[in-house]
């Protein structure tokens, strides 16, 4: 009988009990936002009170995953403040004693090990399912071998290159070869120039080759 | 009855007269270059005037000076001192057949300061402006990938957070400060060298080598890309802002007249200067591209379509900027209010969808009613869609911050941003063509270099000066030097040099003799427009802005803003004041172009004088105009 009456109690206590842990601002619970519109906007499912169980099993899961021990359950997620915003707190009670609360570092830890599934599992990102205080780790930065942007420098600027080295040999290309021509011109004056001037006389006839001095010197 | 003019002897002798015009242009002697074709002409000289300013610099006085009414002060002011200034250059230049210093040379030796002072603006003024285009290259480097690096915050160095400075400004206030200035906190602290910066100023003094080598021969091939393609990003840009959201209201706002503006003095002055820099006057390229023309080229006709071409570009890519604007402001109107939004939901854990846009103000009411106290811990941001419109930026803020931030917003990011820098860049480059040749042409003039020495050489070796002087802007304060640069040397001796050649045209060569050999050249006596404009009106506009600015100047106390995060208003720019021996650099920026132009008449006087010289002889020491003499010695 007394044992009965032990186990009705129990029944009646447990959940008042579970009402105690968990509360607004508990020390060893997280608050739990989600934004379903902002996520998903028209596709947007219902939250129900069947979303509030998959989320307590997402939570059992990672509890599981990161102690290694089988034995969480969903029993031991005990949510509370429910609001219409979506919003509600959670803390996690240890499987082998109900009356335990997990202290918050590990389910920190816990819930980082597993953001990424649990955040699949709702279709959710960081952004629209937050735990408030856990931070999610920021993706690592790429960095790729080269910046993009000295590659498209590279290019340019061999481009530019090039051209100037080009205009440069056609530049002096046709320099030599304007050069070439003038100096052709040039000869012909050079030549009428020496049969015109004689003494600094301008003769206005041809240069007579026949009286030339070929001989100068007496040949032996 | 004559115009009162100064006396002026010997001036037939250093000038050709009508008739060696009319036979060099048979003989098509010398070798002066030539343009290729009228559109290469026109082409060079639509790219030399339209420029970065009638991008970020007119669409911020339109808006800030009333919008459409400010129309009416340009319109007005572009018909009376701008479009007279330009046919003034173009007459003079295709006259006397000669670059700036040849020109003012041939009217009269005392004169030749006017030329000297032109070449010493266009070197300064070339050289920041290509600084400009070495980071519009460098953010067009930077745009071939996505994301855009200047969408997002960098990580910080343990992976813990983003960047403090990032997260407490913007990612483009960031990007522009931080990744590409790297700047320091005031102009004294040089901070070095940024090297992806002199990389960047390399490729952009690299590129204007390329395309200036042989003088107008590469340019004017140069010009049908770099004069075109910002016309056609413009309308790319239109048609794309036209289907954004909230760019009708950017145009709205833009165009919204209020004519009580027009009582401002200041909007006519600004005004009246945005036209007379707009037009990029007094610098001796317009007097240099236009001495390459045939002889009885219609530059009357020229002058007026160029100045028109010149008002419409101002006006439409006023339109395009601002619609682009507006999306931008209204992007962050609504980010700012879903933000409040998200908090008050947060904060009360209403369902989500219960507060919107539409009841926003009346749920807002209803509980800071209820419980202001959590209201006002929340620290709600005022949202007004106004003050984002108005948050009015010009210069490189405009282009590389406001602009920047819009194109992250838009789908396929990298596409609109190569788009738009690669529009800046030939905008920019156009009007490098012009600085050159201001700066070139002079230096040949007056026999620096040289004579056998070719143009490649010369262009070769006043690009490289100019790029190791430029590096100074590649250091982390060089954002600060060139603000200072674009404040002195580009305002207050363009306004002295420009007053110059009016009074030196007009008094000196004399206003008849200058209206006959127009009517030589085109046919036709200019009309009475052009000669009240010439000889009272434009002058005197150009006096009134120039006592303007100079008395602003000096009575003002010459301040900066300054980017400095662990200012107290960061990220509000800091204002300080300029330290000492910046007044020395100031001198020289504005004071020694503009006192050279007296100067070199003392100069002259006093040689003189010493050694008795006849400087009113026959020789004219320019290598343009000899060139032709010469010429005409063979051609017996």
């Amino acid at each position: 009988m007394l044992v009965w009456i032990l186990f009705l109690l129990c029944q009646v206590g447990a959940p008042a009990l579970a009402q105690d842990l968990c509360q607004r601002d508990a020390p060893n619970g997280y608050k739990v936002r989600i934004s379903l519109k902002t996520a998903l906007g028209e596709d947007a499912y219902e939250w129900n009170q069947s979303e509030m169980f998959f989320f307590q099993a997402t939570m059992a899961f990672a509890m599981r995953r990161h102690f290694q021990m089988e034995t969480y359950n969903v029993d031991n997620i005990i949510l509370c403040v429910q609001t219409s915003r979506v919003s509600f707190w959670f803390v996690v009670t240890s499987p082998d004693n109900t009356t335990m609360l997990i202290p918050k570092a590990d389910v920190e830890k816990a819930v980082r090990m597993s953001r990424h599934r649990i955040n699949n599992a709702f279709l959710l990102s960081d952004r629209t399912l937050e735990f408030l205080g856990i931070y999610p780790t920021l993706a690592a930065p790429v960095n790729p071998d080269t910046p993009p942007w000295l590659i498209v420098f590279g290019v340019v600027i061999g481009a530019v290159c090039v051209g100037i080295i080009a205009l440069l040999i056609s530049s002096l290309l046709q320099k030599r070869r304007k050069e070439k021509g003038m100096t052709e011109d040039g000869q012909d004056e050079e030549d009428m120039q020496v049969k015109g001037v004689e003494n600094g006389i301008n003769l206005d006839g041809t240069y007579n080759r026949g009286f030339t001095d070929d001989d100068r010197f007496t040949k032996l | 009855m004559r115009f009162p003019k100064l006396p002026n002897l010997g001036l037939g002798d250093r000038i050709p007269s009508h008739q060696e015009l009319e036979r060099m242009e048979k003989e098509e002697a010398g070798d002066r270059p030539k343009w290729d074709n009228k559109t290469q002409y026109m082409l060079t000289c639509v790219g030399f005037c339209v420029g970065l300013g009638n991008v970020w610099r007119f669409p911020y006085l339109c808006q800030s000076h009333g919008g459409g009414a400010f129309m009416i002060p340009f319109l007005i002011l572009l018909v009376l001192e701008g479009i007279p200034l330009l046919h003034l250059e173009f007459a003079i230049g295709q006259r006397l057949r000669s670059g700036s210093v040849g020109v003012w040379t041939a009217i009269n030796p005392y004169l030749t300061g006017v030329g000297i002072a032109s070449l010493l603006v266009s070197f300064l003024v070339g050289m920041y402006y290509n600084t400009i285009i070495a980071w519009v290259m460098w953010y067009f480097f930077n745009s071939f990938q996505n994301p855009l690096p200047w969408s997002q915050c960098p990580v910080n160095a343990n992976l813990t957070d983003l960047v403090s400075e990032c997260t407490r400004s913007s990612p483009v206030d960031y990007f522009w400060y931080r990744d590409t200035l790297n700047t320091s906190t005031s102009i004294g602290d040089s901070g070095g060298l940024q090297w992806w910066m002199v990389l960047c100023l390399l490729c952009a003094w690299l590129l204007l080598y390329v395309c200036c080598l042989r003088g107008i021969a590469t340019t004017g091939k140069a010009v049908y890309v770099t004069s075109t393609l910002p016309y056609v990003v413009l309308t790319i840009f239109l048609i794309r802002g036209l289907t954004l959201k909230g760019s009708l209201d950017g145009i709205k706002f833009l165009f919204t007249p209020d004519l009580n503006e027009l009582m401002n003095p200041s909007t006519w002055l600004d005004a009246g200067a945005q036209v007379f820099y707009s037009f990029s006057l007094a610098f001796g390229g317009l007097i240099s591209f236009s001495s390459y023309n045939s002889v009885h080229n219609n530059c009357e006709q020229d002058a007026v379509i160029i100045s028109i071409i010149n008002g419409f570009t101002s006006v439409y890519s006023a339109t395009v900027i601002y619609s682009i604007i507006g999306f931008r402001a209204t992007e962050r109107f609504d980010d700012c209010l879903e933000g409040n939004i998200l908090a008050l939901l947060n904060a009360f854990n209403l369902a989500e969808g219960s507060i919107k846009e539409g009841n926003y103000a009346e749920s807002l009411q209803n509980l800071n009613g209820t419980f202001p106290e959590t209201i006002q811990s929340l620290d709600l941001k005022t949202c007004d869609l106004q003050t984002f419109l108005s948050q009015g930026v010009e210069g490189t803020g405009l282009a590389f911050i406001v602009f920047t931030e819009a194109i992250t917003k838009m789908p396929v990011s990298p596409l609109w941003s190569i788009l738009f820098f690669i529009m800046l860049f030939c905008l920019g480059l156009s009007t490098m063509f012009g600085s050159i040749e201001g700066t070139v042409v002079p230096l040949q003039d007056l026999n620096i270099f040289p004579k056998r020495w070719p143009k490649e050489a010369i262009t070769g070796i006043v690009c490289l000066v100019s790029f190791v002087i430029a590096l100074i802007f590649a250091q982390s304060s060089g954002n600060y030097w060139l603000a200072l640069f674009d404040s002195f040397a580009g305002s207050i001796p363009l306004l002295v040099i420009a007053f110059c050649e009016m009074i030196a045209v007009v008094y000196i060569y004399g206003i008849d003799r200058f209206n006959k050999d127009i009517e030589f050249m085109i046919g036709h006596k200019p009309n009475l427009f052009w000669q009240v404009t010439w000889r009272f009106v434009s002058p005197l506009i150009v006096l009134v802005i120039f006592v303007f600015y100079f008395v602003t100047k000096v009575s003002s106390n010459v301040t900066y803003i300054a980017w400095n995060p662990s200012s107290e208003d960061f990220p509000t720019l800091e204002v300080l004041e300029y330290p000492a021996w910046i007044y020395v650099i100031i001198f020289i920026l504005a004071g020694v172009p503009s006192l050279v132009v007296p100067g070199t008449a003392i100069f002259k006087l006093i040689r003189r004088c010493c050694s008795n010289k006849n400087v009113y002889g026959a020789e004219v020491d320019t290598v343009s105009a000899k060139v032709q003499i010469q010429s005409s010695k063979f051609k017996n």
